[in-house]
């Protein structure tokens, strides 16, 4: 089609067209913050950062691989090895694999931890985030509490177990977990390892609602008092309807962190494969029994665990990458919708 | 008393209740660092400094131990905890170390030079590596990364060099450092992402307008002054990588060994233990006192390690808040 322009009309104005353009683009002060050309050629640099702008373009891409391949590898192992009556049956102690049944019960196990964890998580969260920004005084105490809580943040998840395992194993715990004939306190339950769970989830929630508060101007407060509202009523009336986006960002990052915990479920759950009731009241008797979520039996069916059923492992895995990718995508959609904050620090688990 | 409680609250009242709320933290840390202080006593008191020496076998030591009975004698206390702490320290510094060039240079391609099309997938890959549960990371590792180490990677003369020491089997402190870098990298792509930004424009304008090339700019004002923000993010994924349990312990090949340096290449094939790994291993056999003094010694190991490091990534945060930006 173009060949008849090309010999004759396009050969003088194409060379001249890049021309001026290229020192142009790099002497003109025209710098749209989105679109810079890149008009200087690498060649022209020096060895050490020629070799230092290949290195990076290897780590970004190679960055990029390993994530696509981890999704990619698991979501091929997950179609290939999960099957519906995995996710319906309960899994049975067998060797025999075909018999030994599926992950009904971790899957149960998993949405009972994070319900309970972020629970008790979210209050105390949005109470001290509360206290920080609107009250903070004494300013020593709130930069404690601060500092407190990426303390926190920073502990890691099996020093916390431990702990649990310690504190519910005390006495007047003993209503949250079996309590053997001789006064012994077990400490293992579903109540302990939720509780425990919360101070995983705690840091992000407290984290979210902080920088929500935060970006709040002073004058809607003050628009607030104008009006005669005492500050109790602020908070709870204009303040924290406002951050909602926030609370439920930090809420959905901290049962992501809180569903995809191995060493808390290990030490404080039991691990084991079925939900194991205690005692007879309804409802609690679930709650103060032991059991296992899919971390758990993941970790107990890879080589390293007692069962080594790598296919069942994978499935399961699959169905927790899942559930973590999906709150991380509610996170996303609740982001858009009307958090105010970047969160890209906060939502990594790091403050 | 109901009808006190359905009044409107005061100012008052709201504020002490959410100050204990907050308070209740600090509570919390003070009973940690307490409870297992006094868990952890009878360990250090029987073994004194050298518990944190090499002395004997140490899983020989733990197996000891799960056998003593309720009462254990001073001697059943023994041990020394030198090859697991090695195995921490080593996981930690290496991965630490290959995670900050990664993320370091990861996060100069993502503020600055990744094209629009590849930005749009590489911020949504490092927030799926952070959301990645650990033992979705150690069982890619123990079923994917280890075996393939143990039949290709490993020859059968290094595996005879040292078949009298230990016995190679892919699983060791190489796929270890190797998955946990790829953990902790995004903590640590955040931080500093977020710290590349802080840094004025103008300043990296400047050096270009005085004629280096983009990356001379970058390198030589943005990151250097972005470089609290860069060591802030490597000790709080320092702290991380400290406090692995469960990856490690399936990908490290578990044995309290101490991997020697002088064996070269072979070093990085041989298996380790870290503390929080042993931990999680030897959580079942916690009753027997000995192991559970011993476990809970471990554990304050890592406390008061990840407590000095979060002291660290705050003091190494100061400086930045100079340029007025969001830490």
């Amino acid at each position: 089609m173009s060949v008849p322009t090309r010999p004759g009309g396009a050969a003088p104005p194409l060379p001249p067209l890049p021309l001026p353009r290229s020192p142009g683009g790099g002497g003109r002060q025209g710098r749209s913050p989105k679109k810079r050309r890149v008009n200087e050629s690498i060649s022209t640099w020096r060895l050490t950062d020629r070799i230092g702008y290949v290195l990076m373009w290897a780590a970004g891409l190679l960055l990029c691989a390993i994530g696509i391949g981890i999704l990619a590898y698991m979501a091929f192992k997950g179609v290939q090895y999960l099957r519906p009556q995995l996710v319906l049956t309960s899994p049975t102690a067998d060797i025999d694999q075909s018999s030994s049944g599926g992950f009904l019960d971790p899957l149960l196990g998993t949405i009972l931890i994070t319900l309970i964890g972020i629970a008790i998580a979210t209050p105390i969260a949005i109470g001290a985030a509360t206290w920080i920004v609107e009250y903070g005084r004494p300013t020593w105490l709130a930069r404690l509490i601060d500092s407190g809580i990426e303390i926190i943040a920073g502990t890691p998840d099996i020093v916390i177990a431990l702990f649990g395992l310690v504190l519910f194993q005390q006495g007047i715990f003993g209503w949250m977990s079996f309590t053997a004939t001789g006064g012994a306190v077990f400490g293992r339950s579903f109540l302990t390892a939720g509780a425990m769970m919360s101070l995983i989830a705690l840091p992000m929630v407290f984290a979210a609602t902080r920088e929500g508060l935060q970006s709040i101007p002073l004058h809607i407060r003050e628009a607030s008092y104008a009006l005669g509202k005492t500050k109790a009523a602020t908070i709870r009336r204009v303040l924290l309807p406002s951050v909602k986006a926030n609370i439920s960002t930090g809420a959905a990052l901290g049962m992501g962190r809180i569903a995809g915990d191995t060493a808390i479920i290990v030490v404080l759950l039991g691990a084991s494969l079925t939900l194991d009731p205690e005692g007879d009241v309804p409802g609690l008797n679930v709650l103060k029994g032991t059991g296992g979520t899919l971390t758990s039996y993941v970790y107990n069916n890879s080589p390293a665990g007692e069962g080594n059923a790598p296919q069942k492992a994978y499935a399961a895995a699959f169905v927790l990458l899942l559930i973590v990718l999906a709150l991380n995508f509610a996170v996303d959609l609740i982001a858009r919708s009307g958090a105010k904050t970047g969160l890209e620090t906060s939502r990594l688990g790091a403050r | 008393m109901l009808n006190r409680l359905k009044e409107p609250w005061t100012d008052r009242r709201a504020g002490l209740l959410l100050g204990a709320l907050a308070c209740s933290v600090l509570a919390v840390i003070v009973f940690m660092l307490v409870f297992i202080a006094i868990k952890a006593w009878p360990s250090f008191a029987n073994n004194g400094l050298s518990w944190f020496s090499s002395k004997g076998v140490v899983d020989q030591q733990l197996d000891a131990m799960v056998n003593s009975g309720a009462n254990p004698s001073p001697a059943e206390y023994e041990l020394g905890a030198w090859p697991l702490i090695y195995a921490t320290l080593l996981t930690t510094f290496f991965a630490t170390f290959f995670g900050l060039i990664f993320s370091l240079l990861s996060a100069i391609f993502i503020v600055e030079f990744a094209p629009e099309r590849i930005r749009r997938v590489i911020v949504p890959v490092v927030r799926l590596l952070a959301a990645v549960p650990s033992v979705i990371y150690g069982l890619i590792g123990i079923l994917v990364l280890a075996p393939f180490i143990g039949n290709s990677v490993i020859t059968a003369e290094q595996k005879s060099s040292v078949q009298f020491v230990i016995p190679l089997s892919g699983t060791g402190l190489g796929v270890a450092i190797a998955v946990l870098t790829v953990m902790i990298t995004p903590i640590m792509i955040a931080i500093t992402v977020d710290g590349l930004h802080a840094i004025p424009r103008a300043w990296k304008e400047g050096a270009l307008a005085l004629g280096v090339n983009r990356w001379r700019a970058m390198w030589s004002v943005t990151v250097r002054a972005a470089r609290p923000a860069i060591i802030a993010g490597a000790v709080l994924a320092t702290a991380r990588a400290l406090g692995e349990a469960i990856m490690i312990s399936m990908v490290a090949g578990s044995k309290g060994f101490s991997p020697n340096p002088l064996d070269g290449f072979v070093f990085f094939f041989e298996p380790v233990r870290t503390m929080a790994a042993t931990v999680v291993e030897n959580a079942e056999s916690i009753n027997a006192p000995a192991m559970q003094s011993s476990l809970y010694a471990m554990a304050l190991v890592l406390l008061v390690g990840a407590f000095f490091l979060s002291l660290g990534s705050w003091i190494a945060k100061q400086p930045l808040k100079k340029y007025g930006t969001r830490s």
